[in-house]
């Protein structure tokens, strides 16, 4: 494995060689704007973009926007009386295009890898991630909100990760983990990391946050049903408003709704996020609704995250990186749930 | 790879099945050979069909695997698509994606043992797909009984196909409607009540039960009292859908999707569930 030891100006230097040839994007300056259509608020094209100085903790939306980009056209037909292929279904050309996402952390990788469980057959999914490299930002510090290490994640962690970027007090150092993470870097004039950079970079790993999932493992082994039937519920969908914002900003809420859509007779089939806080999510055309009171939408979000995902598939479905924490207008805060859930009886 | 692109097939018939317009069954042949060729499904699967501008519905499939050339899918004009579908006419081309689901156990818990099949209103979709299926592996099952109902005569699906099968005494057919009706000379009750004076045996046999969730309800009492149990029973459940691959999360009954581990359960798998369905 290749470590380098990069200035800030050699890494910002860098970044735009990458834009040169690919689409590279990153963390908006400022947290909140996006002055592109292409990706979700938090994110902008790093093209021509100022210094990459990262606030501490995730960007504001999470990395899924580019794996799993809303709206993503499935198919497309047309429906113009005179075209003898009306109404056929056909698949659009995929993108192929390389997309380089700058500046995600740890959690946000450790999110793709989660949502590759159900996805592992998804071919748009797969498309996606085919042609994205990640270059991460490990986290120096940890924000109010972060609970990596709580969901067996850490600060510190590469996995997912093609390139991993640590910030030591006077540079950074890169380390490249796989293949295409090498591609980005070959050719290129840079110098490797001192002894010492790897010394502190040994040293910042050791004493960071570690994973530990230990607490939050009896979970998987409590009785789903009373889990379900727990009074807490209750309270919390009281509280809850509904309103979706946990489930966009959510790097592993991965659920999609899928509509027709046509302009003046050419058509495409599009899939974009969902969100199960709405009723109409799981509404029959009877009009029955096995979810139809709001406390059992916001008991499903967070069942889903922690016991019916880690079922299905071994893991929870969190990676703990507190946005929802964050930006919850109601002040719902996953970790109480976590708590007040192991402690039913 | 999972692949979402539905085959493209024509209408190539539209029965009307239902006195009030409601039901009407559409008999689809696909415009690629090869696909037709390749496709194969077992009764109690669904397929979603696919309107260009419209979306796409999650179907059971009424047609047996036996019945070749073709697929039938019987649809209730209730929503968005199925309104759009309804007005299409024969000769049009829609889409069909899957087959999608487990289906019933014919090969595995099914083979060798007394079948009874219990339908009330047009539930009876895959149940039909089921019985032509094993009256064309007879052989392999025992004793059949079907016991169907619907709220009035003229409610009964596949109408013509019901006096052949009532013809057979491989077959034991027990057709019912709620109430009297002029020109109905068949049985009269609730099929829960018709279950119960029916009385099959529970020895050796599996019954499949589809209908309004109020007509199971009350169709398990009789059968428990004569010694029925809920890993006998084999239900089929419904909810919301959109991909069927088991990733759009919407049919979600606590960790269990309907599309990919169902839509059929045992009753005492439905049982361990939370009631979202």
């Amino acid at each position: 494995m290749k470590v380098f030891r990069l200035s800030q100006t050699e890494l910002d230097n860098l970044v735009q060689q990458w834009s040169k040839t690919s689409r590279v994007y990153r963390p908006a300056a400022g947290r909140q704007q996006s002055a592109h259509a292409d990706c979700a608020p938090g994110w902008e094209r790093a093209t021509g973009s100022g210094p990459l100085t990262l606030a501490p903790g995730p960007a504001k939306s999470s990395v899924k926007t580019f794996l799993f980009p809303q709206p993503e056209t499935m198919q497309t037909y047309s429906l113009k009386s005179s075209d003898p292929d009306r109404a056929l279904l056909k698949e659009p050309a995929k993108a192929t295009e390389k997309q380089i996402v700058v500046g995600l952390r740890p959690c946000d990788a450790r999110s793709v890898q989660l949502n590759n469980l159900p996805y592992r057959e998804d071919p748009f999914y797969q498309a996606n991630l085919g042609r994205t490299v990640m270059v991460g930002f490990t986290c120096k510090d940890m924000c109010s909100t972060c609970f990596c290490d709580q969901m067996g994640g850490s600060p510190m962690a590469t996995e997912g990760l093609d390139i991993a970027i640590t910030e030591l007090d006077d540079s950074f150092v890169a380390e490249v983990l796989t293949p295409a993470g090498e591609e980005l870097t070959a050719g290129l004039d840079l110098a490797p990391a001192a002894e010492s950079d790897l010394t502190a970079l040994t040293a910042r790993r050791k004493d960071c946050p570690q994973p530990d999932g230990a607490r939050l493992d009896t979970l998987k082994g409590r009785d789903l049903n009373t889990l379900y039937k727990a009074p807490l519920w209750q309270a919390l969908g009281e509280s809850c408003i509904n309103c979706g914002a946990c489930t966009f900003i959510c790097p592993t809420c991965y659920c999609f709704d899928v509509q027709d859509e046509v302009v003046r007779g050419q058509g495409r089939r599009i899939r974009y996020w969902d969100s199960c806080m709405f009723p109409l999510y799981s509404l029959h055309t009877t009009g029955h609704n096995p979810r139809g009171q709001k406390m059992q939408r916001t008991r499903n979000r967070f069942m889903h995250k922690l016991k019916y995902f880690p079922e299905r598939y071994g893991p929870f479905s969190c990676v703990g990186c507190g946005r929802c924490v964050q930006d919850c207008p109601v002040n719902i805060d996953i970790r109480e749930v976590i708590s007040d859930l192991l402690t039913v009886e | 790879m999972i692949s979402y692109l539905p085959y493209p097939v024509r209408i190539d018939d539209i029965t009307v099945e239902t006195e009030d317009g409601n039901l009407k069954t559409f008999k689809l042949v696909f415009e690629n050979e090869a696909q037709q060729k390749a496709w194969k499904h077992v009764p109690g699967q669904f397929a979603m069909l696919s309107l260009a501008g419209q979306g796409e519905i999650p179907i059971g499939i009424a047609s047996s695997p036996t019945e070749q050339g073709h697929l039938l899918f019987t649809v209730n004009r209730a929503g968005k698509v199925t309104t759009a579908l309804h007005q299409m006419h024969a000769g049009e081309r829609i889409g069909v994606r899957g087959p999608l689901g487990n289906g019933f156990p014919i090969d595995t818990e099914m083979k060798g043992k007394n079948i009874v099949i219990i339908a009330g209103g047009f539930a009876v979709t895959t149940l039909r797909a089921t019985l032509i299926y094993l009256m064309e592996h007879r052989q392999d099952y025992g004793k059949i009984t079907f016991i169907y109902g619907a709220r009035t005569p003229g409610m009964l699906l596949y109408q013509n196909e019901l006096q052949e099968w009532a013809k057979r005494d491989d077959v034991e057919l027990h057709i019912t409607v709620d109430r009297e009706a002029p020109g109905w000379n068949g049985l009269v009750g609730f099929v829960p009540t018709i279950a119960g004076q029916v009385a099959p045996s529970p020895e050796n046999s599996v019954a499949l039960i589809c209908g309004p969730p109020i007509m199971i309800k009350f169709t398990m009492p009789p059968l428990e009292k004569i010694g029925w149990t809920d890993d006998q029973v084999y239900l089929s459940l419904e909810n919301r859908m959109k991909c069927g691959e088991g990733l759009c999360c919407h049919c979600n009954v606590g960790p269990t999707l309907v599309c990919k581990d169902g839509p059929v359960f045992t009753r005492a798998q439905v049982r361990r569930l939370p009631v979202e369905y």
